[in-house]
């Protein structure tokens, strides 16, 4: 192998490594605050591009529809929460239209915008809204009320919610796969190098989203709070942080991250309705690397999974994703060791 | 007549299937010190639980005028309960500057723009924790933990202040400190509801007591009447103890 | 054998005599298989808490092993059964030693892991036909004929069905099985009544290893082809989904949650594509909010439901009462009255800065009732664990019966003869009192999985039981031998865990706050108890809050404060001393 090859797996590696460090954070970041281990992350990925792609045929793709449906169905069954509750009727209907709201603005300004054919930059900002409303609605709907569960259960309910959502992106994007157009087609050499303005987007957006996350957690009250959730559940509620609200902002923030990862990936890999799960896994591998705890050593195992990839597929391309996942044992053994669980009594 | 801040009638909590508390009264005037005493296994620490909402339970718990049995953890922190539990439950990979200042986490949703200015009291009122600020909260002494838990609950500016036993595990010079720290409170406005197995010191420090056992009040009078009555020694060491002690 | 499974056998078997549709056939042999894995799964899993979503993967083994063999080499399919149970406990133990030992979800997290490479691993191998997989694969012959159609190998699917069945029942009803319940959540106490929790870990894990590959084999020769896609991670969940809806941790609940997997799956496959109007595998969606939604409001799986109707019907037996005159099990020598049974001497565990026990020493002799006591925080039960091996002591001695057991496991201190109770009542729920404290007994019976599945260990079975209801005579409880132990109060269950320890033949009796919760009369007869063994020569050493309880029962007390003994000796003394006053009540200022 020469320097210019190794140079172009390099950059490879550390441009998929950008996009799994984004999704490791994601993981951590769910984990952390709800100890929901997260597999469905992928989809968020999918969905992102291929509603990205829906809106540049002009087309509304069925994840608007999907979007609506979800915020409709929330508000119903908080409605009859509510109720039951004991709450009176016109006290309970104007929280939960207020709750709405946005879902639904977003689902129907999607619904007006799709046939506009919008200038790249909106469609991309809208792409955005919509996935993103999605992730409290899904935290609602799966997981709030199971918050003192078991990581063991909300894992199981985690593999439900990947078939479930995997299904749903077959029906709405089909089963053929979908590019996107380059968001910048200028392209810079660096020695043997050739770096598309697509990749130099890439490692700039994952660095800016990095480096706004710290910020969030560290200066920002509301970061913190998220952060002491994490740290102590019972601490944070004393203070009046509510988990609940804590897990609708970390589903949120994890939306977001999987929808902005398929974005940027879209133009250089052809993503299909199922392509996010295996995606999302190898961000979930990065995530382990750091034993679902720390967001630095999440970054450096995905550079390390982007890195290994890329050059597994050089050698042995047939193998690279076997290796891969049985790299993740011997982690999963250091990390179980450092990490004793005390038996649930 | 002064409004008790706190009235609770006929509480009944537990975990899982053991009943520990089968219908206790209490009441708590505003600006005093309660303190509730008693031996291990009594229900001192089932009580604050299942006043702050952290277990379930029945009766009526009327505080600040309003019955806030029905209320979530959550709201009755807003509606200004705060209690430092006995395990402190601090965010100890965090600095004590973040432990303080997500104690402040109420008066900030409450609109209350000068909430950081509670940092500074804090500081006033526990010299040790201003130097050791940048400091990770799970690296301080067992005396310095619990100051900050007391400061932490401050910093959101409660109503009432439940303690579950201040002086655990803590060297009796500290514990001095504590008690200084609970008197200096009550007189600055603040009312505390002082759980304790150290009955001398509650007792010294309280206004009103409130001897617990097995889920039950057994006695209850002015802190200054329950020192001298020779029933609290029979409480905690047993019957025989009482004629051991002649 | 029970009448009631009779008439449903029957029918099963009677089934492709009758001009039933092939595609009834179809289906249930692909249920039998199934229900294999989800067998495997209901032991692993259901009982004993490991969560595995990649039983596909061992499947995949055990059919490529022998289609790969039969093709390729020629070689019976019979052998090539054997051959693939070799290849498939040879990876199986592999993965256990590497995954075992991680505890919480890193398990299932692994299991994902291995599940992914292992069907990477199949669908990229040469020989292994890649994504095409091997075709013609031949079909079983059994003295002669050959199992070729469907309605043929039906028999050999379900016979082999239900002997596992059976098999796993009779494990989960035997001395390995009670230790094998004990694993999911009682995992500290079943170590210490002596059992391996890792050996017993690993055998379960082999077994649903098994039982698994002996259904790729039936798969492989039925469907005739192999190839990578029914052993991807898609089907470890389905297979996970399916021990889930039927009810984990029921045996047949393995054959309801297949049935029930297998004909919704099929029935989606033709109704959702027709209304959303477009080609595809839809039923995933609705296995995924099905699963949701039986997390959220059916965990323990549609079984209780069906067992709720059953048992109307065909209500449950007691068990049969035939071990009189079962031959006593062993005892150990007790020692002489007065003997020096437990040395303590300065023990001392230090928790990072802090230090919880500092230099704490005393002695009990045998026949003597020994308190620990103090205030809150002040290290009784840390001692109290150190001595009993559930943690490590940082520098100190302990000797039993003059061996030193200082920093020894749980399970080998169980050995010598000292047994424990614990501070929260750790009974398993769905077992009865009888069995419970049959758990006691672990150490001194012998049979291993082999023997019970087989049935073979009715007699050493009789023993146990025989002696577990002695020690339950001995409390006082023997009349709800049959009660299941969730049901109780938490004043018997604390005596039922006495009666476990005392089923382990102990010299001495640890006792973790076994008054705690109780209303006075319970406390009262539990002291009473306590005295009777001490009568009889037992010797007792027990960490309690309750004064009243603790003074008129004990011989001598150890008073502790901050981790350091404050003072020794009888109840009054202890009572009249004013440091122990202060301790309790504070110091005046």
């Amino acid at each position: 192998m020469d320097f210019s090859i190794a140079s172009i797996l390099l950059l490879d590696g550390l441009t998929n490594g950008a996009i799994y460090a984004l999704l490791g954070l994601a993981t951590v970041l769910v984990f952390a605050v709800t100890r929901v281990i997260f597999i469905p992350q992928g989809e968020f990925v999918a969905f992102g591009a291929l509603t990205l792609a829906g809106l540049q045929q002009g087309q509304a793709p069925g994840t608007i529809s999907f979007l609506l449906g979800l915020a409709l169905l929330v508000a119903l069954l908080d409605l009859v929460a509510a109720l039951r509750q004991g709450r009176r009727p016109v006290n309970a209907i104007l929280t939960v239209l207020q709750q709405a709201a946005a879902p639904v603005a977003i689902g129907l300004l999607g619904l007006w915008a799709a046939p506009q054919h919008l200038s790249l930059l909106l469609q991309v900002l809208l792409t955005l809204a919509i996935v993103t409303a999605m992730g409290p609605l899904i935290y609602r709907l799966a997981y709030q009320s199971l918050a003192d569960a078991s990581v063991l259960v909300l894992l199981i309910v985690s593999v439900g919610v990947h078939f479930a959502l995997t299904g749903l992106g077959l029906v709405f994007f089909g089963a053929e796969g979908s590019r996107n157009p380059s968001f910048w087609d200028a392209s810079f050499t660096l020695g043997p190098l050739l770096i598309s303005g697509q990749t130099v987007i890439i490692l700039l957006a994952s660095l800016a989203l990095i480096l706004l996350l710290w910020l969030f957690f560290e200066r920002s009250l509301y970061g913190k709070a998220l952060r002491a959730t994490a740290v102590n559940r019972l601490g944070a509620r004393l203070m009046g942080i509510s988990s609940i609200a804590a897990g609708r902002l970390s589903f949120t923030m994890a939306a977001f991250i999987g929808a902005l990862s398929g974005v940027l990936i879209s133009p250089t890999t052809t993503i299909f309705y199922d392509s996010g799960f295996l995606i999302g896994l190898k961000g979930f591998v990065a995530a382990v690397f750091a034993g679902l705890a720390s967001y630095p050593g999440a970054a450096l195992g995905a550079v390390l999974v982007g890195l290994l990839e890329s050059f597994s597929s050089f050698w042995a391309s047939a193998f690279k994703e076997v290796i891969v996942f049985t790299s993740i044992l011997p982690v999963l053994l250091w990390r179980s060791l450092r990490d004793p669980h005390v038996e649930e009594s | 007549m002064s409004q008790d801040l706190l009235n609770v009638r006929s509480l009944h909590a537990g975990y899982g299937r053991a009943e520990v508390l089968t219908g206790l009264n209490l009441r708590l005037p505003e600006a005093s010190v309660v303190t509730v005493i008693g031996p291990n296994g009594a229900g001192k620490s089932t009580l604050l639980n299942a006043l702050m909402g952290v277990l379930p339970s029945q009766g009526q718990v009327i505080f600040d005028g309003a019955d806030i049995a029905g209320l979530s953890l959550e709201d009755r922190v807003m509606k200004g309960l705060a209690l430092v539990p006995e395990k402190r439950e601090l965010f100890t990979t965090m600095t004590v500057e973040d432990n303080l200042i997500l104690g402040g986490f109420r008066p900030m949703r409450l609109g209350q723009r000068d909430w950081r200015d509670g940092l500074e009291k804090v500081f006033e009122l526990f010299p040790r924790l201003k130097e050791r600020r940048a400091q990770l909260a799970g690296t301080l002494s067992g005396g310095e933990r619990q100051m900050l838990a007391v400061g932490r609950a401050l910093m959101a500016r409660p109503k009432l202040l439940m303690l579950d036993e201040p002086s655990l595990g803590l060297a009796p010079l500290i514990v001095k400190e504590v008690f200084s720290i609970v008197a200096k409170l009550r007189d600055s406005g603040v009312s505390i509801l002082l759980i304790e197995q150290n009955a001398r010191a509650a007792l010294e420090v309280a206004d009103y007591a409130y001897v617990l056992e097995t889920g039950e009040v057994g006695l209850e009078g002015s802190a200054a009447d329950l020192a001298r009555d020779p029933r609290v020694i029979e409480t905690y060491l047993g019957a025989g103890a009482k004629r051991g002690a002649q | 054998m029970n009448k009631k499974f009779l008439l449903p056998a029957l029918l099963l078997f009677a089934l492709p005599l009758l001009p039933v549709p092939e595609f009834w056939i179809t289906q249930l042999n692909y249920i039998g298989m199934f229900a294999l894995v989800s067998l495997g799964l209901v032991l692993l899993t259901g009982v004993g808490g490991l969560t595995s979503f990649g039983q596909a993967a061992f499947v995949g083994l055990g059919a490529y092993s022998s289609a790969l063999l039969s093709t390729r080499f020629g070689i019976s399919p019979w052998l090539g059964l054997c051959a693939g149970l070799a290849v498939t406990m040879l990876v199986a133990l592999l993965l256990a030693w590497l995954t075992l030992r991680m505890s919480g979800h890193y398990l299932p997290l692994a299991t994902i892991a291995w599940a992914l490479s292992l069907n990477y691993t199949m669908a990229n191998m040469e020989f292994l036909g890649k994504y095409d997989g091997i075709l013609s694969v031949p079909a079983l012959q059994l003295f002669g004929f050959s199992l070729q159609g469907g309605r043929s190998i039906y028999y050999l699917i379900w016979v082999i069905a239900l002997l596992a069945a059976l098999g796993v029942r009779n494990l989960l009803d035997s001395r390995p099985g009670r230790a094998i319940r004990a694993l999911n959540g009682a995992s500290m106490m079943a170590e210490a009544m002596g059992v391996s929790t890792f050996r017993y870990k690993v055998i379960i894990f082999m077994l649903a290893a098994m039982l698994a590959s002996v259904s790729g084999w039936l798969f492989a020769h039925f469907q005739r082809t192999v190839n990578p896609s029914p052993f991807a991670l898609k089907m470890g969940i389905e297979y996970l989904f399916m021990a889930v809806v039927g009810g984990i941790g029921n045996v047949w609940g393995a054959f309801i949650g297949a049935a029930v997997f297998k004909v919704i799956e099929d029935q989606l496959k033709d109704i959702l594509p027709l209304l959303l109007g477009s080609q595809g595998n839809f039923e995933i969606i609705v296995l995924g909010v099905v699963l949701v939604l039986i997390i959220k409001y059916a965990p323990k799986g549609i079984w209780p439901y069906g067992v709720a109707v059953c048992s109307r019907w065909f209500p449950a037996g007691q068990r049969r009462r035939d071990w009189d005159g079962a031959a006593p099990l062993i005892r150990r020598t007790k020692p002489e009255v007065g003997e020096l049974l437990l040395d303590v001497v300065k023990l001392r565990k230090q928790f990072g800065g802090l230090l919880a026990v500092n230099d704490v020493s005393f002695q009990i002799h045998t026949g003597e009732i020994v308190g620990l006591i103090g205030p809150n925080g002040a290290g009784k039960s840390t001692t109290f664990n150190l001595i009993s091996g559930v943690i490590g002591l940082t520098s100190g001695q302990v000797s039993f019966r003059g061996a030193a057991v200082g920093g020894l496991a749980a399970r080998e201190i169980a050995q010598r003869g000292m047994s424990r109770t614990f501070q929260h009542v750790k009974l398993i729920a769905d077992m009865t009192v009888l069995e419970n404290v049959a758990l006691g007994g672990h150490l001194r019976s012998q049979s291993g999985t082999a023997r019970a599945m087989l049935r073979l260990d009715r007699e050493e079975e009789k023993r146990l039981f025989a002696e577990a209801e002695r020690q339950l005579q001995r409390i006082g409880m023997a009349s709800q031998a049959d009660q299941l132990a969730g049901n109780l109060a938490l004043g018997p269950q604390r005596l039922i865990e006495i009666a476990r320890a005392l089923c382990t033949d102990p010299a001495l009796l640890l006792l973790d706050e076994p008054a705690a919760g109780l209303r006075h009369k319970e406390k009262q007869a539990l002291a009473e108890v306590l005295r009777q063994l001490k009568r009889e020569g037992l010797s007792i050493l027990l960490v309690e809050h309750d004064m009243e309880f603790v003074m008129g029962l004990t011989d001598r007390l150890v008073v502790m404060e901050f981790g350091t003994k404050l003072i020794e000796g009888t109840p009054e003394v202890v009572q009249a001393s004013p440091a122990v006053m202060a301790a309790y009540l504070g110091t005046e200022h």
